[in-house]
């Protein structure tokens, strides 16, 4: 794996025993890029995401994420940082803790270094001056900001997100999207995101995958705005125009 | 260790100022290094009289955010002690990175908090206290109105939730219920025999037994421990349910939580503690028994006949009474710290735990009431 690929799947057959989302899944994620995982509901998008981040332990192929192999989490200090949909904030800690935590866990800075870190983080997503709150105070747009934060501690060079623009009014949605188009842009953040907000996808993914559910396979892999106007598959046509399936 | 891919270096730039010049790649893999070499440098001018002191970036080649992050705090941390500081040189990329992060903004210093006196804290836990006070009272209110209008209209009440209530907080509880009692009376019947037999009055074992149990023991208990098991999964299962917005959808769809969720669960434990609490006297009893049929070779029917004499049926009664009330207390404090919750899995702790906390204290506190009042009335 050459340093130009992030995340390398390879024949990646994802599901349990009786249940199989997806089959032979191969793609890879570039350096630079913003990268969307599609499809419909129940096709397994961010069960994708779990396997991506070592959740989960392929029933079948590999996935190897920044030149490293499959995640061994919780053993070393994690190569990328993830945002789940919730944002899945510690409650019990306010929101300074929460962005500090893995840098307590993960460097030897003392506390007022971490403190710096964690302010500028928080301001840098737009939530300077919360780092006292508990999470149960901040909304759920600020809650995901906090989440990215989070994400963001450990300098990583990736970044998973899950539904970022999900349950959010659509300023909040849009201030998301150009923020991750700033880490993007500014720091050369690689984003893997899983999303069905076509808004979102055609303003900041770059590259996409589609799943689908009925074959469990990848039928459309490239660049959203084209594979919209220039894909002939009926799925990939339905899903970003918006249509039903006919009866 | 491997050398960091960056250097430091202050020097004087003339009069009062200074600059330190960094250079190489300020990378967050470096990031312990950078902060000690960087509050080193400051530490050893801070005796140097300065107005001035930037940060010349012209040599560096690369930045990210966790080490910009800590040179932006230094040099936030110069400002507020009254000298100027800026990020100076730096090229296209770097200096894009230092907007990122406000290393061009000159922030207002931070106010300090002042620290509340001891007199204001404990001011302020009080009014907490009676505010809560204040509200399981409300919440005894509510209850009653609700009490009424099912009496009223029975129809309109949520029966089919009694019955599996009484198995979880009854039925299931006779078990633990059982074996604590009979331990109580074990223990009190055999710290009471190393007493009693001194003077040769090892009978009255059967009466202290018999009384404590009955009065205050087999209802205190047996409250307690039903506190700890149903209480304590009334309020997490409240608490669950006020966070996951499924008590707000109860109340849509014509459900008042009160009516569809308390008052089953009421009904349900003021039926199965007097109960549990006749389990708990019996066995109680007993547990003094086994003490003096072994340690102190009294017979069985003597031991009998002395319960029957001192316990009367009013004692028992008593303990009955007693216990219709606690249970009431442990639904209305694990109810409405159940249905008090906000945040998340966090608030459902919080509130679980105060629940079981707030009933023992209030069970503890009815025992002493009862006690004074069975006194003042000579029962």
């Amino acid at each position: 794996m050459n340093d130009d690929v992030m995340v390398r799947v390879s024949d990646l057959t994802i599901g349990w025993e009786e249940t199989i989302l997806q089959e032979h899944a191969s793609f890879d994620v570039a350096r630079g890029e913003i990268f969307a995982i599609l499809g419909e509901s129940g096709c397994g998008k961010s069960t994708m995401l779990r396997y991506l981040i070592g959740l989960e332990d392929p029933v079948q192929g590999s996935v190897a994420v920044a030149g490293v192999g499959a995640s061994h989490l919780e053993v070393s200090r994690p190569p990328f940082g993830v945002m789940f949909q919730s944002g899945a904030l510690i409650g019990s800690l306010s929101v300074g803790e929460n962005v500090g935590l893995p840098l307590e866990e993960w460097t030897s800075l003392v506390p007022e270094a971490i403190g710096a870190i964690v302010r500028a983080k928080l301001r840098l997503v737009g939530l300077g001056g919360t780092q006292d709150k508990l999470p149960s105070e901040l909304s759920g747009g600020m809650k995901k900001r906090a989440a990215i934060a989070r994400a963001m501690a450990l300098e990583p060079s990736l970044i998973f997100l899950d539904e970022p623009s999900a349950g959010l009014d659509p300023v909040s949605a849009v201030e998301l999207d150009e923020l991750i188009l700033t880490l993007n842009k500014r720091l050369g953040l690689t984003v893997v995101v899983v999303t069905h907000e076509l808004p979102s996808i055609f303003k900041i993914v770059s590259k996409c995958i589609m799943l689908d559910r009925e074959s469990r396979t990848i039928i459309a892999t490239g660049d959203p705005r084209t594979l919209r106007d220039q894909c002939a598959d009926p799925r990939v046509k339905r899903f970003f125009h918006r249509a039903a399936k006919e009866q | 260790m491997k050398d960091p891919g960056f250097s430091l270096d202050a020097r004087d730039a003339g009069g009062a100022a200074g600059v330190v010049r960094v250079s190489g790649k300020l990378e967050f893999v470096d990031a312990a290094s950078l902060w000690d070499a960087a509050t080193q440098i400051l530490v050893s001018r801070s005796a140097v009289p300065a107005t001035r002191l930037d940060f010349d970036l012209s040599d560096v080649t690369i930045v990210d955010g966790g080490a910009m992050a800590l040179l932006v705090h230094l040099r936030n941390r110069l400002e507020e002690q009254g000298i100027h500081s800026e990020f100076v040189g730096a090229g296209p990329h770097v200096q894009e990175i230092v907007h990122l992060y406000e290393g061009d903004v000159h922030l207002p210093p931070r106010k300090k908090r002042k620290a509340q006196s001891a007199l204001a804290q404990i001011g302020e836990a009080t009014v907490a206290i009676l505010h809560e006070a204040q509200l399981v009272f409300a919440f005894f209110g509510q209850m009653l109105v609700s009490a009424v209008r099912i009496i009223r209209a029975p129809r309109t009440a949520n029966w089919k939730d009694v019955t599996p209530t009484m198995e979880r907080a009854g039925a299931d509880a006779v078990p633990i219920v059982v074996l604590i009692n009979f331990l109580i009376g074990f223990v009190m019947a055999f710290q009471g025999a190393v007493q009693l037999k001194q003077f040769g009055a090892d009978i009255f074992v059967a009466d202290l037994v018999g009384l404590s149990v009955t009065r205050e023991l087999g209802p205190l208990m047996t409250a307690i421990i039903v506190c700890g098991r149903s209480g304590a999964a009334f309020a997490a299962e409240l608490g669950s349910m006020k966070v996951a917005e499924e008590i707000d959808a109860l109340r849509t769809m014509g459900f008042g939580p009160m009516r569809f969720l308390v008052l089953p669960r009421a009904l349900a434990l003021v039926l199965v503690l007097p109960v549990l609490t006749l389990i708990a006297d019996f066995v109680g009893i007993l547990g003094g028994l086994v003490v003096g049929l072994v340690s102190l070779n009294l017979s069985i029917a003597g031991y009998v006949t002395e319960t029957m004499k001192a316990v009367h049926l009013w004692d028992v009664y008593s303990g009955v009474l007693k216990s219709a009330v606690f249970a009431l207390a442990i639904v209305l404090v694990a109810c409405q710290q159940g249905l008090a919750t906000t945040g998340g899995a966090e608030g459902v702790g919080r509130r679980t735990t105060s629940a079981v906390v707030t009933t023992l204290f209030s069970l503890i506190l009815l025992d002493a009431g009862f006690t004074l009042l069975f006194h003042a009335f000579h029962l």
